[in-house]
């Protein structure tokens, strides 16, 4: 008696006329997928230099309801955290991902700041966290799971407050696989149990079609952008 | 102009049965393109009807016929975005298990043309020399738009008709619901479909609907008197061979008032 | 779910004739269109991506014993485990097994096409075990007890009114007095009922767009963020997928990603495209203890190698449906089961059988529109078209219309037998038409008379014209 495995392998088998992949075309297949080419990239952000590129990043994020803070330095995010709650009238505490690189920001110069680190807790209203990239072509967070970087984080919240430096912002979906790869070891086991693309804030036009943001994920998606020339030299954002 | 050209006029089975003077007007139309025109009496349809309800015997020994009957010719022209596409795309698919049939198939398919994108894309007509002082818009048939890839060319000639005002249809490639036996075996459907087309052209405020096929015409002409709408429904060879004035409109009685 | 798609005509007259149903329709008729119109505007590279959509589906079809047994084998190393169901009973069984294993009561559900095909809910219920939609449109028909009409927006058949009535029914435990006018108010109310049911779900159940046999991940694509909560909350996730949504690699994945979200929202990109490989790591804080991924046949490896083997290219982005004049005049529910318009229309048959639902495939002018619109270019009239062939060798559609068919053949191979009867057909009904230019009604053409004229013949045939004018065969001869 076969198993459905073994039934449903014999009909794809049947409906292509052949037996089992030979040792040869299964190998060749197999290093196809090693080498996980790349297809067309579209040339929106691909033909970009880096400020461009992450102009095109801003612009694309903010058509989609989020929104960009830039800030020149690490020591600048917490003022533009501070002042970004207050401006949308929420109590000032956040769930903050327990990420080195968020441990690196002086949290400490805005003492009024209550910061939790951990996952998100079903009462948390704001979540700050860090991500792998940015993506340029359309205003794309990259964000992968792991010890320091619950997924909670991204969804229980209302408001989810990312922080991204420059130098993370990249062209394409594809570049974001490669530094998802060089982050993972090469067994499964170490690939991150979640990857999130994330494209602003939550949303659905399931009633009438009229989109309404906040369906069940977060309502307000916010990005600091990090070591920012431009930041430096217009100043601090007003408020 | 292009090189004299001996051109076979496939007639369809439409226009044959209800207005002749759509092969008449395609017949001027060609010759004022530097063509002589023959109409092999071997034909009567292209085989559709048959292919699309499943009937692929029926559809072959029809198009047998047709590939016989039509041997020979430099061009074989259609006034029909459908039926040229039914000879041009389909029958190469239909003898694709016929290796003897499938180089004849291709042979014609290649020949063939409808009326419109013939003159303009074979012919190199830009203009034609036709007068009509009406406004009028455009129904896209879907068979000529998204199997023939036939839109600029008609607009092309429209356009040179001296003294017609053309006015772009919303929704004129959304399928005005004839397509063929659908009309038939699901009417309400079909009614939805044609009855959203009607009240888009009349919404327009132009005198006249064009277009290339004439299934389409019969169907959204019957339409538009149904429901009491005065816009004239009237094939686009009638327009560009200056032959409009002559004939009543589709489904306009024989002495125009 | 049962299908009633043998009943095509009557669930047609049924849509025709419902105004709000008309009304939704009609919102749905110019928005999608139009915004997916937009989007391609903005990617140039658009009809390139569509090609190697295709040619990436294609690929991995012709290799699809392989690209599957890899893919296990990498939810396996990653932790999870992959259940191979031939049809709906062993898919529903699966589940069943494992939500029991798990002793889980409650279970969220993203939303998922597959799902509805293999009738989890019903089962699930009956054993005891309470399945809650979370996808808005899906929540919202759960809560009506009825399908869904789309593949992508399940309650795109509603009005906002016809949700506020669904809610106050069911969430009795909030102020009747409250207001529920707007769509804002109805998503921020299904916001806070459903919170609670995240929370406590045991096992979440998703769909998956893609399967990724390079990490053995499955991917979903979604926008309001439940198939995250979904499967990020509960002690287990379920996948309920089908074999041909694996895709070799993420760069595979990702040229259909761009194709996607373009052709069904007209958006760049969902809100959320997360992919999710096996259970949650050592020293991860938050993630499933279990990660199940069951995988349906239920017909799909018997279109392989076969006429109708292009629709396992299918992305679900529901474009076809959106362009589709019929789809669009006479809604979902018409089509009588999970897939509707014309992806629904070839996939159908496949799954159900041509005696059920043979009414889909013949309800289409071939306007072609869905091809062209379809991003991996699946030939959808063509395969419509197979299955008329089909049902005409075996006989399945009404004889009255086989023999009128088979005799307008018949003679349509006698050319001048043909041309004598439109002669005399010609002269008779131009000669009764002459008058009014048109017929209201006509003997043996009710169906087209009902509800429109019948313009009248010149009254002559082109070929009897033709040799009066020109001669036989269009000899030169001057018009006599």
């Amino acid at each position: 008696m076969s198993t459905a495995r073994e039934d449903i392998l014999a009909g794809i088998r049947r409906g292509l006329r052949r037996g089992p992949l030979l040792a040869e075309p299964a190998a060749r297949l197999a290093e196809g997928v090693a080498a996980h080419r790349r297809n067309l990239i579209p040339a929106r952000a691909a033909a970009l230099d880096e400020r461009a590129r992450i102009d095109l990043f801003v612009a694309m994020a903010e058509e989609v309801q989020t929104t960009v803070a830039r800030v020149a330095s690490d020591d600048k995010v917490p003022a533009e955290v501070a002042r970004y709650l207050a401006a949308e009238n929420l109590p000032a505490e956040l769930v903050m991902a327990p990420d080195p690189g968020l441990d690196a920001i002086p949290w400490d110069t805005r003492p009024l700041l209550a910061v939790r680190r951990g996952r998100a807790e079903p009462d948390d209203a704001v979540s700050v966290t860090p991500c792998l990239a940015g993506i340029a072509e359309t205003g794309t967070l990259l964000l992968v799971s792991g010890r320091d970087t619950p997924t909670t984080l991204n969804f229980l919240p209302d408001t989810h407050i990312v922080v991204l430096r420059a130098g993370q912002v990249v062209a394409s979906y594809e570049d974001g696989w490669d530094l998802v790869r060089a982050r993972a070891s090469s067994t499964p086991e170490a690939w991150p149990r979640t990857v999130n693309l994330i494209t602003g804030p939550s949303r659905t036009g399931d009633i009438e079609q009229r989109i309404q943001l906040g369906a069940h994920g977060p309502r307000r998606l916010h990005i600091v952008l990090v070591d920012d020339p431009e930041a430096a030299a217009n100043g601090p954002p007003p408020g | 102009m292009a090189e004299p050209a001996r051109v076979a006029l496939l007639v369809t089975c439409l226009v044959d049965l209800f207005r002749p003077s759509v092969g008449f007007a395609a017949v001027a139309l060609l010759e004022a393109a530097g063509c002589t025109v023959e109409v092999p009496r071997a034909q009567t349809c292209c085989g559709q009807p048959a292919y699309n309800s499943g009937d692929r015997g029926d559809a072959k020994a029809i198009a047998r016929q047709v590939i016989a009957a039509f041997a020979g010719y430099d061009y074989v022209v259609a006034p029909s975005g459908s039926c040229a596409g039914m000879v041009r795309v389909h029958y190469p698919e239909l003898f694709a298990d016929e290796p003897a049939m499938l180089g004849e198939a291709q042979a014609l398919a290649a020949r063939t043309w409808e009326l419109v994108s013939f003159l303009v894309d074979v012919r190199g007509m830009s203009r034609v020399a036709a007068r009509w002082e009406k406004s009028a818009t455009y129904h896209d048939a879907c068979s000529g738009l998204r199997e023939l890839g036939i839109r600029a060319q008609p607009r092309l000639l429209l356009a040179s008709v001296a003294g017609l005002r053309l006015c772009e249809l919303p929704g004129a490639e959304v399928c005005c619901g004839f397509g063929g036996t659908f009309c038939v075996k699901y009417p309400e459907i079909s009614d939805k479909m044609v009855t959203d087309k009607a009240v888009e052209i009349a919404a327009t405020g132009t005198d006249a609907v064009l277009a290339g096929d004439l299934g389409c015409l019969l169907n959204i002409a019957g339409k538009l008197t149904r429901l009491g709408r005065p816009v004239e429904a009237r094939h686009i060879a009638e327009v560009l061979a200056g032959m409009a004035d002559e004939v009543p409109a589709i489904g306009a009685p024989a002495r125009a008032s | 779910m049962e299908p009633t798609s043998h009943s095509f005509p009557e669930n047609v007259r049924a849509g025709l004739a419902d105004p709000i149903l008309q009304r939704a329709l009609g919102l749905a008729r110019t928005g999608f269109p139009l915004r997916r119109r937009q989007a391609i505007e903005r990617l140039p590279e658009f009809e390139t991506l569509r090609e190697e959509g295709r040619a990436i589906k294609d690929h991995t079809l012709a290799h699809l014993d392989f690209y599957l047994e890899l893919y296990e084998k990498n939810v396996t190393a990653s932790g999870g485990q992959v259940h191979w169901a031939r049809n709906a009973a062993e898919a529903r069984a699966a589940v069943l097994e494992i939500c029991r294993s798990v002793g889980a009561r409650i279970v969220t559900k993203g939303k998922s096409m597959v799902a509805e095909e293999i009738a989890l809910n019903d089962h699930l219920e009956a054993n005891g075990i309470t399945p809650i939609e979370t996808d808005l449109g899906e929540y919202i028909i759960q809560l009506r007890h009825e399908p869904p009409s789309h593949i992508i927006a399940p309650a795109i058949h509603l009005m906002k009114e016809q949700v506020a009535d669904a809610f106050r029914a069911a969430h009795t435990e909030l102020d009747p007095d409250r207001a529920l006018e707007e769509p804002r108010a109805l998503c921020e109310e299904a916001r806070a009922i459903l919170r609670p049911h995240f929370l406590a779900a045991d096992v979440g159940i998703t769909g998956a767009n893609f399967l990724i046999a390079e990490t053995g991940s499955s991917i979903i694509v979604t926008n309001e963020g439940n198939g995250d909560l979904t499967q990020t909350l509960p002690r287990v996730h379920i996948v309920v997928t089908s074999l041909e949504k694996i895709v070799p690699t993420l760069e595979d994945a990702t040229t259909l990603l761009r194709l996607l979200a373009r052709s069904a929202t007209g958006q760049e990109f969902s809100s959320y495209t997360t992919l999710s490989t096996g259970p949650r790591r050592p020293g991860d804080l938050d993630g499933p203890d279990e990660y199940h991924v069951v995988l349906l046949d239920n017909g799909r490896t018997d279109l392989i190698g076969g006429e109708f083997q292009d629709m396992l290219r299918c992305l679900r982005c529901a474009a076809c449906l959106n362009h589709c004049p019929v789809y669009v005049a006479v809604g979902g529910h018409a089509y009588g089961w999970v897939y509707p318009g014309p992806m629904g229309a070839v996939l159908t048959p496949a799954l159900v059988g041509l005696g059920e639902a043979g009414h889909l495939p013949n309800a289409s002018t071939f306007c072609g529109r869905c091809e062209a619109v379809c991003p991996v270019k699946i030939p959808l009239p063509k395969m419509m078209r197979h299955w008329r062939e089909r049902e005409f060798k075996e006989a399945l559609s009404p004889p009255v219309y086989r023999a009128g068919l088979r005799l307008w053949a018949w003679l349509a191979r006698r050319p001048e037998l043909y041309h004598r009867m439109v002669e005399i057909k010609a002269r008779l009904l131009g000669w009764l038409g002459k008058t009014h230019g048109r017929f209201r009604s006509l003997p043996l053409a009710s169906g087209w008379t009902l509800v429109r004229d019948m313009p009248a013949p010149e009254g002559r045939s082109f070929h009897s014209l033709w040799a009066e004018r020109r001669g036989p065969n269009g000899a030169d001869g001057r018009p006599r």
